[in-house]
């Protein structure tokens, strides 16, 4: 792990887009008046889908909307490795995953592939300004090692040629499929179908991976999360409740609970 | 109460006992950095790891850990924790050497060398050599003020300085940013820190990687004389120790006194001392042709007592000023008396304060300690966090701890906590008073409401009657009984009980400070005595013959006729009476530079030039004097309650208030005395905060 520092370019100023900062002001409705700040991660998370990174002005754009000093959020941003303190690739940000399963399944072949293709260093912006990369720790997914992540979405089952294919269709604005790549199995399902409990019917079928284009972290977040983007996430459509009224709900619930108890024993 | 066996001792302490404070009840030493007993616990250090039998089998932290959370024995034995067991003593000595890893071992060049809780718990508790053999971690250096100098590699990260300045202080400013061995203490960006209480954070860094500025690489602990004394920076009277080594101040430090300053000292106090270096007036000058010309003590003397003679009483004044001490003030009194003028005064901002209505009049009767009880509190004209910034810390500290509600009256101002803004003056005033204000209610309905009048509302022409509307607001809503005086006076001076309490103020017929001021120019008064006093217009003076006793080169050393250079408070011993009434006694930590004397044997000396020698011939006799005349300056440490139904008195009073706004005490926090203009670094915090407050004006 790298020491964390803000990067030391930083942008003239950050502004959230209208619709982002309406869902950011719903996340902070769901917490009670004077607690705004526990809606640091979320905000934060959301600036940084918008830019690709956390910038300096960022911070302090936040820390006015939550109303917490300003130290306070640099103490968030710096702590949590997921938030990159500088500007990461235009079109993708690489996560290879460099944990013992995916070492062992050729992993350190990937990173030669991203110093190669894209910068010697991590975090470092390659020439064109399209493509970062860094080494993470496990993203769950060793069945199918090694893989990367980039923004929302796994490629999983890969090797030297895949994966410098895989960066050369991104380069090249090309749709690529996310999950296992060119290897015959649904998601982590056995290759070639299943080994064990060959008795049992199974006719379930997972969703199938639609291609995307990748082309940057915004865009990534908007296809992962469709429409409902700024009604909390795919699935949910509801808009958040606020704490007070869960609260009140709760308390009624148990003051109900209560008397029903009272009644029964008188 | 619960029961608990500490090293096979038992003993029984309350149920909300930490495992540390129930070790300390039964006399064991635990080894602590992070934990501080007025900050929030962190737990980080684990230095203060100890057994417990009944808890975690493993060490604990007992600083965090709380003595209900331990579960008896199978048959009901109380909990038992080991503090000195071979499983302690190891795993502090792995802590240590944990700890030890990344700090350097540059003790030799650390200011923090010879008083560093690291250095003398690795002696304690630590082993005497290193198994580390990679590379130690270095950390770049902070810009974080003028007054704290960082050495952030030898930072142990127990985040105390966080946890003060975001608790205590009330501003967050400082933080720890990353994680793990790549943790940094800092501020946004390498702010400077905005607080006023900023250095006690070098107190409180248990290793050198906080270290005063001002005192960078000058004077090593142990060859300092340590000499316990009083501070005059503000009307608290905060606790305080002058270290010196020969003559010279090296440094100022807190001392604990639990009833006025707890542990902390405002940055005034603390860095105040190269003021006491410069500037200084260490010989007796005399205005010759216009010109100020160093004279002998008796030429000095000789001159001023000719003027006096040819003046006479009536035509003489005097007005003493805002560090002068009781004994100081009393000599002056007494050589007053003795020519026979009652034109004297120690208000010289013209504070409408009569302590003939008694002492409870102008007292900050609720005590500094009363304010952790008050449960509503009414600034009025006052902000505490400039005019005595540790008092504001123990209003916050009463905010923070209980549902005490602040009102404020004056000129609006950010002091560190929630404060209802009422209006800007006494209009608003009048308001509550008769009850029309929506916060008279809040008073009314709160059981020990206090009413806070500051210097701001008191030192204007209608002060005696802002006085005594808040004495009458005090009565109305109840906070003026046998159990609980909550009418509060907040001085900004350390001399002024102390001169209202031997009166020196106008006597019959004689003039005060505006009075004098009025009288000089008109060519009424002759011959003026500026004890100390400097926060005057000196213009005012006409053609007076000023004669300047005091201690630096400022205002009224600059409008002087005659100077008679005299002793600062660090270099005599004197009383100085708290805005509570509290009399504490200053002792002499160093001595005067040159041919400058105490003031007291400046005024003695004086009325033996006078042909009317004063009536004691050593400090001694004159302390002894002053008791027989105020006996209560006896007692030191002590407050002599006033009289609860003397509010009554000054509500009594009566008058009209005008409607203008209050205006603050004084502008800028740094500059309030001629010690303060006289300092270098007090010079440097001020343009910093004048510059915080363009920007936030912007």
């Amino acid at each position: 792990m790298s020491v964390r520092r803000l990067h030391h370019e930083q942008p003239e100023s950050f502004e959230f887009t209208p619709e982002n900062l309406a869902w950011a002001k719903k996340v902070i409705e769901r917490y009670p008046e004077g607690r705004q700040a526990s809606a640091v991660v979320p905000v934060m998370w959301r600036a940084q889908e918008q830019v690709g990174w956390v910038t300096e002005p960022a911070i302090r754009v936040i820390s006015e909307l939550l109303d917490m000093p300003r130290i306070r959020v640099l103490e968030v941003a710096t702590f949590y490795t997921m938030f990159q303190l500088q500007p990461v690739g235009k079109k993708a940000h690489i996560q290879v995953c460099g944990t013992t399963p995916c070492q062992l399944r050729g992993s350190e072949e990937l990173v030669k592939v991203c110093k190669s293709k894209i910068s010697e260093t991590p975090h470092t912006l390659s020439e064109d300004g399209n493509f970062s990369w860094e080494e993470v720790e496990c993203l769950g997914a060793c069945v199918n090692a090694p893989m990367v992540q980039i923004f929302k979405d796994f490629y999983e089952d890969l090797d030297v040629e895949k994966f410098e294919k895989l960066l050369d269709d991104i380069a090249g604005g090309k749709p690529v499929l996310p999950g296992p790549q060119g290897v015959d199995r649904i998601f982590a399902a056995p290759e070639g179908g299943p080994t064990t409990l060959l008795s049992i019917e199974d006719t379930t079928k997972g969703a199938p991976q639609e291609a995307v284009v990748v082309e940057g972290s915004d865009a990534a977040s908007r296809h992962h999360a469709g429409d409902a983007l700024n009604t909390g996430g795919a699935g949910y459509t509801g808009i958040p409740r606020p704490a007070e009224a869960g609260f009140a709900e709760f308390i009624e619930r148990h003051r109900k609970a209560e008397e029903a108890k009272a009644k029964g024993e008188g | 109460m619960t029961k608990i066996v500490v090293d096979g001792k038992e003993i029984e302490v309350p149920a909300d006992y930490t495992v540390m404070q129930a070790c300390e009840e039964a006399g064991a030493e635990i080894p602590r950095f992070c934990y501080h007993d007025r900050l929030s616990v962190a737990g980080n250090c684990r230095m203060c790891l100890v057994e417990v039998k009944g808890g975690p089998p493993k060490p604990v932290a007992s600083c965090a850990m709380g003595v209900k959370d331990l579960r008896p024995g199978p048959e009901g034995q109380p909990p038992q924790v080991f503090t000195k067991s071979p499983m302690v003593k190891k795993a502090r000595e792995g802590v240590m050497e944990f700890l030890l890893i990344n700090h350097p071992l540059d003790c030799p060049i650390c200011d923090q060398g010879g008083e560093c809780d690291l250095q003398d718990q690795a002696m304690a508790y630590g082993v005497d050599s290193s198994r580390y053999v990679e590379n130690k971690r270095a950390v770049e250096n902070k810009y974080i003020g003028p007054l704290v100098k960082t050495i952030m590699t030898r930072c142990i990260h127990c985040t105390r300085c966080v946890r003060f300045t975001t608790e205590v202080a009330g501003v967050s400013e400082l933080g720890l940013i990353g994680r793990g061995e790549d943790a940094e203490i800092t501020t946004y960006l390498e702010e400077a820190l905005s607080s006023e209480l900023q250095g006690n954070v070098i107190d409180l860094c248990p290793v050198g990687a906080l270290t005063s500025r001002p005192y960078e690489f000058n004077a090593r602990p142990w060859e300092l004389v340590k000499t316990e004394s009083v501070d005059v920076m503000d009307a608290l009277g905060s606790a305080i120790r002058v270290d010196t080594r020969g003559k010279e101040v090296m440094r100022i430090m807190p001392r604990l006194n639990e009833e006025v300053n707890e542990e902390w000292i405002s940055d005034k106090t603390r860095f105040i001392w190269d003021g006491l270096k410069t500037q200084r007036l260490d010989r007796p000058y005399v205005k010759q042709n216009g010109k100020l010309a160093a004279a002998s003590w008796s030429d000095a003397l000789k001159v001023v007592a000719e003027k006096v003679k040819a003046a006479g009483g009536s035509k003489t004044a005097a007005i003493a000023g805002d560090l002068a001490s009781v004994e100081d003030m009393f000599a002056l009194k007494a050589l007053m008396e003795s020519i026979g003028s009652a034109n004297m005064d120690c208000r010289q901002d013209g504070a409408q304060l009569d302590p003939s209505l008694g002492r409870t009049t102008y007292l900050f009767n609720s005590s500094v300690e009363g304010i952790e009880d008050a449960d509503a509190i009414l600034l009025v004209g006052a902000n505490p966090r400039v005019e005595a910034p540790v008092l504001n810390a123990r209003i916050r500290k009463a905010w923070r701890h209980g549902a005490v509600k602040v009102g404020m009256i004056g000129q609006p101002a950010d002091l560190t906590y929630d404060v209802d803004y009422l209006g800007a003056g006494a209009d608003t005033l009048a308001d509550i008073v008769s009850g029309k204000h929506a916060f008279a209610e809040v008073l009314k309905t709160a059981s020990r409401p206090m009413i806070i009048v500051g210097e701001g509302a008191i030192a204007r022409e209608d002060g005696a009657a802002i006085l005594s509307n808040a004495a009458k607001l005090a009565e109305s809503v109840g906070a003026v009984s046998d159990e609980w005086n909550g009418f509060n006076v907040l001085h900004t001076a350390a001399s002024r009980v102390g001169g209202l309490d031997i009166g020196l103020v106008p006597g019959e017929g004689g003039l005060n400070t505006g009075g004098i001021q009025d009288a000089a120019a008109k060519g009424d008064v002759d011959v003026v005595f500026l004890l100390g006093a400097d926060e005057l217009d000196m213009a005012s003076f006409g053609d007076a013959f000023v004669v300047y006793i005091g201690t630096h080169g400022d205002r009224g050393a600059h409008r002087a006729d005659a100077i008679l250079p005299a002793a600062a408070y660090t270099e005599k011993p004197g009383t100085y009476v708290n805005l509570e009434g509290r009399v504490q006694l200053a002792n002499r930590a160093a001595f005067p530079p040159g041919d400058a004397r105490e003031d007291w044997a400046i005024i003695r000396a004086l009325s033996g030039a006078l042909g009317q020698p004063l009536a004691f011939n050593s400090f001694a006799q004159l302390r002894s004097a002053l008791t027989t005349a105020v006996p209560h300056m006896a007692n030191s440490g002590c407050i002599a309650t006033g009289v609860a139904s003397d509010v009554s008195k000054l509500s009594a009073v009566g008058g009209t208030m005008s409607g203008s706004g209050f205006a603050q005490a004084f502008s800028d926090f740094y500059l309030t005395n001629p010690i303060a203009r006289a300092s270098a670094v007090m010079a440097e915090c001020s343009a910093l905060a004048m510059q915080r407050r363009a920007e936030a004006a912007e």
